[in-house]
């Protein structure tokens, strides 16, 4: 009989905690994909953030450490500079990338650390049950925004790819989507890029992946999808805010 | 190899490179400023990473990532810059991965001062991070012992899987003594934990702090606590001085005790049996041998560049079987050997009779 | 014995080479020394001073709050240090800096214009070294055993050895102090 569709080599032959619909799992799956098909599993270190995917050490196959709240940046830092033939990601949420972590992933990007930045971005901080989160779009209702996040209140969120599309050391800042089929190609696509980024030492890489919460946004999965597509696209363009090589004069 | 005349920090940068390390993190802060210019100047050319992190806390969590990866590294900072050090620490610590951590205290709390203090021994002893765990600390007391205990706080940090601090401070730091580098062979320790590929060789290896489960997390703990106990046996170090017929017995360490041990001379000449006990490993506490060295005291004066920290340990360690008396000075001032040989003078007289405080 | 100096002048006089230079000596004489610099902000175009430490025996503190020897190189520093020579200790000058004469009846007082002296011989900058020179000639065994020659054989240690037009000025300056 022939194999149609199986699980990735690099993704672990265990159960994923993440909530009914959550697409945790679908980035998990386009993120291992990328290891196997590039053959990469044995010489990649991963770094876990502080939320949701704090566990996403017991899913993927590859060598796995978890970093303090936000500092995921600085521990890939360490272990690249240490082993620069390594190949290190990051796979970190909104709270920790683009708020306690903002200083790291900044001067991550700053300096053309060359690794690779996953970044899901689903406005809201799921672990701790849904709070407000630096992306987390105005009006919408958390946890610490009953009434909505009020901007005079609450401030502006912050739009990570544009803001690190300025850095010189950024190779590559890209936003996609996995709310459809061609959105989770595409989103595939780029994370390949920047995983061979970094194999090409071409500097520092972040895809940012705009992604649901279903169950702290209080809305079914298809209605989470929605809104993904209506009230997030809109705020968050989808597309390369900077595609360049930083270290080989491109 | 002969002798050259270096500054504390200066001895110590060097001396981590011998030892072996390879991945220096810092973030500019007085005065352990020497440390990161040596290494900046140095690493590199020795094969070894040199980089200066946006923050001590991004330092930290660098160097978090090049110990999981299975390589020797070092992070400096002085005072204040160890408070924001102290989440990295912990997460290090509870990952059960070996670095040495190195801090040049300054006078405190807050931004403090910059001149010499010893203000932050309760936070390597006590609390360096959030909690149940320890990390080595060291405290050396001349240029040529931050160089061994440099060497000793890498292997020692290898061998039982711990953050180790060199405990030093601005005296330490900024003077220059004569000093020697013993020719000694790294001898790497294998690190089947480490995350740095697993090659399709084996198993992925996980570095983590994270339990969920209660019993887990007890399990993990308590299994730490079974190394400490080991560490508690192997470790402590201390120098007596003069104290096998001291009357009173002077306590201190770094700084303060070879301030100290100047003072205890000059008491001995004016016919006071005065002695020294200087714990060179904090944590482990040499409680064993600091009972050695009371064992005929009728008091003891401690002294230190603070308000009195490890003051506690004495009496604890001691079960307040006598007087313990303190001088210090902090903020940054140091304690003169005239000043302490008059509280020698003092305490000696007050002898048992007094309570302990 | 133990004999401690503090240099003290402005940042940029070479106060703590001056020291370090003295340090040097004593070590490769055998002596137990010690060196401690100010630092901090006070470097920063404000004054410098250095401890240094010459001894027989393990040194205690390496800082020195009454020198038996003092080497000033601005008024600053004399009236900062003046008073806290030991009783019986010596005083040096650079009189090209300070117009001060020492208000203490029980100590030695030396000038010499330091810096001038450094000028007009083309060694500007070397004031610092001029002193030392001094201070090794009239101090005698009161330093210790110091030798003109063991001075001159550290500052082949200290000067790099790709600045050997350094070496030569340096041994220089010290000859011309020591002559004074």
């Amino acid at each position: 009989m022939q194999v149609v569709f199986d699980r990735p080599k690099a993704l672990c032959d265990v159960p994923l905690h993440y909530c009914p619909g959550c697409t945790h799992g679908i980035i998990h799956r386009i993120t291992a994909e990328v290891i196997d098909e590039l053959g990469i599993e044995g010489d990649t270190v991963g770094i876990c953030p502080v939320g949701c995917a704090v566990t996403a050490y017991d899913y993927f196959g590859c060598d796995m450490i978890e970093a303090p709240h936000g500092r995921a940046p600085a521990v890939a830092t360490g272990v690249k500079r240490a082993n620069p033939d390594l190949t290190v990601f990051t796979y970190q949420g909104d709270g920790d990338l683009a708020a306690i972590g903002t200083c790291e992933t900044v001067h991550a990007a700053a300096r053309g650390e060359n690794i690779t930045v996953i970044f899901v971005n689903n406005t809201i901080y799921g672990m701790t049950g849904g709070q407000m989160a630096p992306t987390t779009i105005p009006g919408q209702v958390t946890q610490t925004t009953p009434y909505g996040r009020k901007p005079e209140m609450n401030g502006f969120p912050v739009r990570m790819c544009e803001m690190l599309a300025t850095l010189d050391g950024t190779a590559l800042a890209q936003r996609v989507a996995v709310d459809s089929v061609p959105h989770i190609k595409e989103a595939k696509a780029a994370i390949k890029k920047a995983f061979e980024n970094q194999i090409n030492k071409r500097g520092f890489s972040i895809v940012e992946i705009l992604s649901t919460c279903p169950t702290n946004w209080g809305m079914t999965p298809s209605e989470a999808m929605e809104r993904l597509r209506s009230e997030m696209i809109p705020y968050y363009p989808l597309g390369v805010y900077r595609d360049t090589d930083v270290w080989n004069g491109q | 190899m002969s002798k050259v005349l270096m500054k504390g920090n200066e001895a110590l940068a060097e001396a981590a490179m011998r030892a072996g390390c390879k991945c220096f993190f810092g973030y500019p802060i007085t005065p352990q400023t020497e440390i990161s210019a040596y290494l900046a100047k140095h690493m590199a050319k020795r094969g070894g990473v040199f980089l200066q992190a946006e923050s001590e806390i991004a330092a930290i969590n660098m160097t978090l990532g090049a110990a999981a990866s299975g390589v020797r590294a070092m992070t400096s900072s002085s005072s204040p810059g160890i408070s924001l050090k102290s989440e990295g620490i912990s997460y290090i610590a509870a990952s059960d991965l070996p670095c040495v951590i190195v801090n040049v205290e300054r006078g405190g709390p807050g931004l403090g001062g910059i001149q010499p203090a010893q203000s932050d021994y309760n936070q390597a002893v006590k609390a360096p991070g959030h909690g149940d765990f320890h990390m080595l600390v060291f405290a050396p007391s001349s240029v040529q012992e931050t160089v061994d205990m440099t060497y000793l706080a890498f292997d020692m940090a290898d061998k039982y899987r711990m953050p180790a601090m060199i405990l030093s401070d601005g005296l330490m730091g900024q003077m220059m003594e004569p000093v020697e580098f013993p020719d000694r062979e790294v001898n790497p320790v294998e690190k089947p934990w480490a995350c740095s590929g697993h090659k399709n060789k084996r198993e992925h290896n996980i570095i983590n702090s994270l339990y969920l489960k209660p019993d887990i997390l007890e399990d993990s703990v308590r299994s730490r606590y079974k190394r400490y106990e080991q560490v508690e046996n192997e470790l402590p170090d201390a120098e007596s001085y003069l104290c096998e017929d001291a009357d009173i017995v002077v306590t201190g360490f770094g700084a303060a005790a070879r301030i100290a041990e100047t003072a205890v001379n000059n008491a001995r000449e004016k016919g006071i049996r005065a002695g020294l006990f200087r714990p060179k490993t904090l944590y482990p506490f040499p409680k064993k041998e600091l009972n050695e060295a009371v064992g005929n005291a009728k008091a003891i004066l401690d002294v230190e560049m603070n308000m009195g920290q490890m003051i506690d340990d004495i009496k604890l360690y001691t079960e307040c079987r006598l007087p313990v008396y303190f001088y210090g000075r902090t903020g940054g001032n140091i304690p003169s050997a005239e000043e302490i040989l008059h509280e020698i003078e003092v305490c000696s007289m007050k002898g048992e009779k007094a309570e302990c405080r | 014995m133990l004999t401690e100096i503090i240099f003290s002048g402005f940042g940029g006089q070479g106060i703590l080479f001056a020291g370090k230079t003295l340090a040097y000596s004593g070590m490769d004489m055998g002596k137990e020394i010690s060196w401690l610099p100010s630092y901090g902000p006070e470097m920063r175009g404000g004054t410098a001073n250095c401890s240094v430490c010459i001894s027989d025996d393990k040194i205690g503190s390496p800082l020195v709050t009454s020198p038996d020897i003092l080497a000033v190189m601005n008024t600053p520093s004399f009236d900062r240090f003046e008073s806290k020579v030991k009783s019986g200790g010596i005083i040096f000058a650079d009189s090209a800096m300070t117009e001060r004469e020492t208000v203490r009846e029980d100590v030695e007082f030396h000038k010499i214009p330091a810096s001038e002296l450094a000028d007009k011989n083309g060694l500007t900058g070397m004031g610092n070294i001029v002193l030392l020179g001094n201070m090794l000639k009239e101090c005698g065994n009161r330093l210790g055993d110091f030798t003109l020659s063991a001075v001159k054989e550290a500052f082949k240690k200290i000067v790099p050895p790709s600045k050997p037009e350094l070496l030569e000025k340096n041994i220089k300056a010290l000859e011309l102090g020591y002559a004074y």
